[in-house]
């Protein structure tokens, strides 16, 4: 038979897309071992003359030195992840190498300088069918592990802590919105001194930098073996939360809101990359996630709160309106003027604030309350991270702004007592 | 009279004078074309001449990232370049390349003396003409050319100066171009079969151009909606994509992406109609399952309808979308390995003989499944997440697009070259072209797997240190790949241009079927200017 070749080749793949986890990871211990150091000397023979002079060691959390994988995974999707990526990568190998085996075979054998004289067959409605529906069947057994994962990877619920991450251009904003920690909130770029360095042409020759353009001011730290819900957004123009060792990448849109969750099993210093075009510093606005023992959270968390603490208002401050719609025109310009706008009409979906019975009402416990809480699903964020004096300040602001001449106050302390 | 560029001394010996009374000389003949066979000759030195420019832009890319630390651009010059690379190559490299191949071929192919829509033809290509000059010169514009990647994400394209506007108005040209082009092609193919010549009988090349065409005419006017929003919502106060003002980014890149993906399709299946053609002539054997290409085609062409948001897993949809994207993409692997085992079946018992063509055709296949296999991968959703925007996939699209696209289209044009100007190439030199090009590609290549893997996110004008590696062996090869070129275009396209090497015969591939075969070499200016009448298989002219 002419088409045995190709008959085994399928059968082949058929058996391979079958294998069970264990042969696997067997295949790929062995595939890992054969192919990394034959690799890094391809690498390393053709680039040694081009960058003798750089030296730079793998950065643990961060990329390896002539990394050639996935990196070492931290939480169970990433272990998935790499587990289904080499799945792919050892069945795809292998059905490469069948399929490509049949054609040097038949380039090997079937030329005219070898004498071979051209068959006539060009259609077999059987082997059609045949190579249709085992190809069908290849890729259903790849969807099945993914789908497990998917729908792991999409299971938001019952985190012990919440972090709000905001993209800007170029720096990440953390805000702890829910569990220990509760209301701290800090900016994240990149050192200083690292983006000069880039404009200056890179690190010298001689002149190590592990964590070149990933160290960033003020890490994101989290508890080891706590589930943390990451919740994406943006202040400008779209941006991408990767993490690698994590496995988990998201897009921070401005406007919406998207979450994804980690829980990380191990503790030590993460690293990873705005990963969505988002202006000319996009390269320059790394992730730093530091994971710390939960004691050491707690420790962490307490000193920040205190220190937030000190700068923060006292709440039993009795405002002056004047001070107070001040105070506020600032709050809501970081905060609500993106969605709101300027002239307070909102737009589309967007609630207007000019004119609205709920800022217009006497009773200010409506307005502290939606702000509170949120509205309409969450389309209307809950503002309860921030503080009582900004929340009292912004609604004074907005019941004495534009067409809103209500004249009403509202202060710190009514704030507080809503929140019970 | 050859059909390429006038070397008049051969014109008057030349079998077919009789047709040639009035053929338009000077500039006159390339600003007036009507013959599809100068068109589809202005529309491949245009793609070729964008090319060039694509490349450029490419090479500054790769010296730059060639070491860590910025040593040549600015980071914002940085994304003008990569988003100007995407645009160029795109709509002005392969996607004329392509209906330039198709001018010149499908008329041949069928039987059709010409174009259908002569005048219409001549149009859409001088459109491309003040299209190319606006997007090149969005470079000079205050705040320079388009910096927000070739998606056009919205809301950074609200960010770009008047040189976004200049792309935008470009790539209208570009489309109206293109559909034009489409509904050109279509009717041509619809309507001016010779007799004889049913579709099912039709050249796969001719196949999978009419199934391009529709696609185009489908979603390009989808890319023309998502741009004009984005004009209208740079300067006019509307707000479909800008959230500061209630506008929905994510809807942007849905509209956009139910056009990507189809038109990553359009800038493959001409590939496979050439591939398909080519295969077998050199194989000296039919092509195997005929009618399953057919099928095979149009199912690719169907599901990429249904497959645009995975490139958006990272940015957030239900479970349930997810799992419904993963799967629809993942199933396109199916037709698409049809096609490469009904490939290596016509090869399979062939006798097989390797000119550059061939060459250029088996480095495609290779090649393009190794694409084709990292874009199964990437369709896996867990997968997409940690690889999305990554160099994985600059790798991935890279190999489906240059050793795919590109690769069928230098085929093709080692193929039908002698029939375009009637000179044989010069083989060594487009063996020569072949290995250069293969190797400098994978070496150029291969390494962004790699660092895709190691998280290096794509359009990053400077990376950490432990990336430096194989980046430089990118830019290495990149820079070779690039001289194959230069090559390719000096050593063999100029000569047989001037008419330099040896003589082509009517049918210079011993296997080689179609009607193009039945014409002299080079096609005189008119061909088929009666229908010819055809033998049963409607690959040959009898009497």
């Amino acid at each position: 038979m002419r088409l045995d070749g190709l008959r085994a080749a399928l059968f082949l793949k058929l058996y391979l897309a079958n294998l069970g986890k264990k042969e696997v990871n067997m295949m790929k211990s062995i595939l890992g071992k054969l192919a990394s150091p034959v690799l890094v000397a391809c690498a390393w023979g053709s680039t040694a003359a081009f960058t003798a002079a750089r030296a730079t060691n793998d950065l643990p959390g961060g990329p390896a030195v002539n990394q050639l994988n996935l990196h070492p995974a931290v939480t169970k999707i990433a272990e998935d992840q790499a587990w289904l990526h080499w799945f792919m990568l050892i069945v795809c190998t292998v059905i490469f190498l069948a399929v490509f085996g049949v054609m040097f075979y038949s380039i090997w054998k079937h030329r005219k300088s070898v004498g071979h004289k051209a068959a006539s067959f060009h259609e077999s409605v059987t082997v059609e069918i045949v190579w249709t529906i085992v190809p069908f069947i290849i890729v259903i057994l790849m969807a099945l592990p993914a789908t497990r994962v998917v729908v792991a990877m999409k299971d938001t619920t019952n985190a012990d802590l919440t972090i709000k991450a905001t993209g800007m251009q170029w720096k990440w904003g953390y805000d702890y919105i829910k569990g220990e920690g509760e209301g701290l909130g800090f900016l994240s770029s990149l050192d200083s001194s690292q983006r000069a360095m880039s404009d200056a042409g890179g690190p010298k020759a001689g002149q190590v930098v592990n964590d070149y353009l990933l160290k960033v001011d003020n890490p994101m730290v989290v508890p080891v073996g706590k589930k943390v819900r990451l919740i994406t957004t943006a202040n400008d123009v779209i941006h991408a939360f990767l993490m690698p060792a994590f496995g988990i990448q998201q897009a921070a849109i401005p406007g919406f809101v998207r979450d994804t969750w980690f829980k990380a099993e191990k503790i030590g210093d993460f690293y990873g990359q705005c990963s969505q075009l988002c202006g000319k510093e996009h390269a320059y606005m790394p992730i730093h996630i530091k994971v710390v023992s939960a004691a050491d959270y707690s420790t962490w968390a307490g000193a920040e709160m205190k220190k937030q603490a000190a700068k923060a208002d006292d709440p039993a401050k009795v405002w002056a309106a004047e001070d107070s719609i001040k105070r506020g025109e600032k709050v809501y310009a970081t905060n609500c003027v993106t969605c709101h706008q300027a002239n307070g009409k909102g737009g589309g979906a967007i609630k207007a604030l000019d004119g609205a019975a709920v800022v217009l009402d006497a009773d200010h416990g409506k307005q502290i309350a939606v702000l509170l809480n949120g509205q309409n699903n969450g389309a209307m964020p809950s503002w309860k991270s921030l503080s009582d004096t900004d929340i009292a300040a912004v609604i004074t602001f907005t019941k004495n702004n534009w067409s809103n001449k209500t004249g009403q106050l509202v202060q710190p302390a009514e704030v507080m007592a809503a929140r019970k | 009279m050859s059909a390429v560029l006038g070397h008049h001394d051969h014109d008057h010996d030349h079998a077919d004078e009789s047709h040639d009374d009035h053929v338009p000389t000077g500039w006159r003949r390339w600003v007036f074309a009507t013959n599809h066979k100068d068109i589809g000759t202005l529309y491949l030195l245009f793609s070729f001449t964008m090319f060039v420019i694509g490349g450029v832009l490419a090479l500054v890319i790769r010296a730059e990232l060639f070491q860590p630390g910025l040593q040549f651009v600015n980071p914002e010059f940085f994304n003008q370049l990569t988003t100007m690379h995407g645009l160029i190559m795109v709509f002005g490299a392969i996607m004329p390349a392509f209906v330039g191949f198709a001018n010149w071929m499908i008329p041949l192919q069928i039987g059709a003396s010409d174009m259908a829509f002569a005048r219409m033809n001549n149009f859409s290509f001088w459109l491309l003409i003040p299209a190319a000059l606006l997007i090149v010169g969005s470079f000079f514009l205050p705040g320079g050319a388009p910096a927000a990647g070739w998606t056009l994400y919205a809301p950074l394209t609200l960010q770009m100066g008047p040189g976004m506007d200049a792309g935008i108005f470009a790539l209208h040209i570009l489309g109206a171009s293109s559909i034009m082009g489409s509904i050109n092609i279509i009717v041509t193919i619809l309507n001016m079969r010779a007799p004889g010549m049913t579709l099912m009988k039709m050249p796969m090349f001719a196949w999978t151009w009419l199934i391009t065409a529709y696609l185009l005419i489908a979603v390009m006017p989808v890319l023309a909606g998502a741009i004009t929003m984005t004009l209208t919502d740079r300067h006019f106060g509307t707000s479909f994509f800008n959230p500061a003002s209630g506008g929905d980014p994510v809807m942007y890149q849905h509209i956009f992406w139910f056009f990507g993906h189809p038109e990553v399709y359009i800038m493959i299946l001409p590939a496979f109609g050439m591939i398909s053609q080519i295969v077998p002539a050199f194989a000296r054997k039919r092509l195997f399952g005929y009618a399953s290409m057919v099928y095979a085609t149009s199912s690719i062409a169907i599901l990429s309808f249904v497959v645009w948001a995975h490139h958006m897993f990272t940015s957030g949809m239900p479970v349930t979308g997810q799992l419904f994207f993963m799967y629809s993409t993942m199933l396109i692997a199916v037709p698409t390995a049809v096609k490469v085992f009904n490939w290596i079946a016509t090869m399979w018992q062939g006798s097989m003989t390797f000119e550059t063509p061939m060459l250029f055709a088996v480095g495609f296949i290779f090649v393009f499944t190794m694409g084709g296999f990292t874009g199964l991968i990437l369709a896996m959703a867990p997968i997409d997440i940690q690889l999305h925007d990554t160099y994985y996939v600059v790798a991935h699209f890279h190999y489906v697009l240059v050793a795919g696209s590109l690769y069928a289209m230098f085929a093709g044009y080692y193929y039908w070259s002698p029939k375009w100007t009637g000179v044989m190439y010069n083989e060594t030199r487009g063996k020569i072209h072949f290995w250069w090009s293969l190797i400098s590609f994978n070496v150029t290549f291969f390494p962004m797997h790699f660092l895709g893997l190691a998280g290096m996110p794509r359009r990053y004008a400077d990376y950490p240190m432990q990336f430096a590696d194989f980046n430089a062996v990118a830019s290495v090869g990149a820079f070779f790949f690039g001289f194959a070129q230069i090559y390719f275009f000096l050593f063999v396209v100029l000569p047989t241009m001037r008419g330099i090497g040896q003589k082509a015969s009517q049918k210079p591939w011993e296997g080689a079927e179609g009607l193009e075969w039945e014409v002299p070499s080079p096609a005189p200016f008119h061909t088929f200017e009666t229908p010819p009448k055809l033998n049963a298989s409607a690959t040959r002219i009898v009497a």
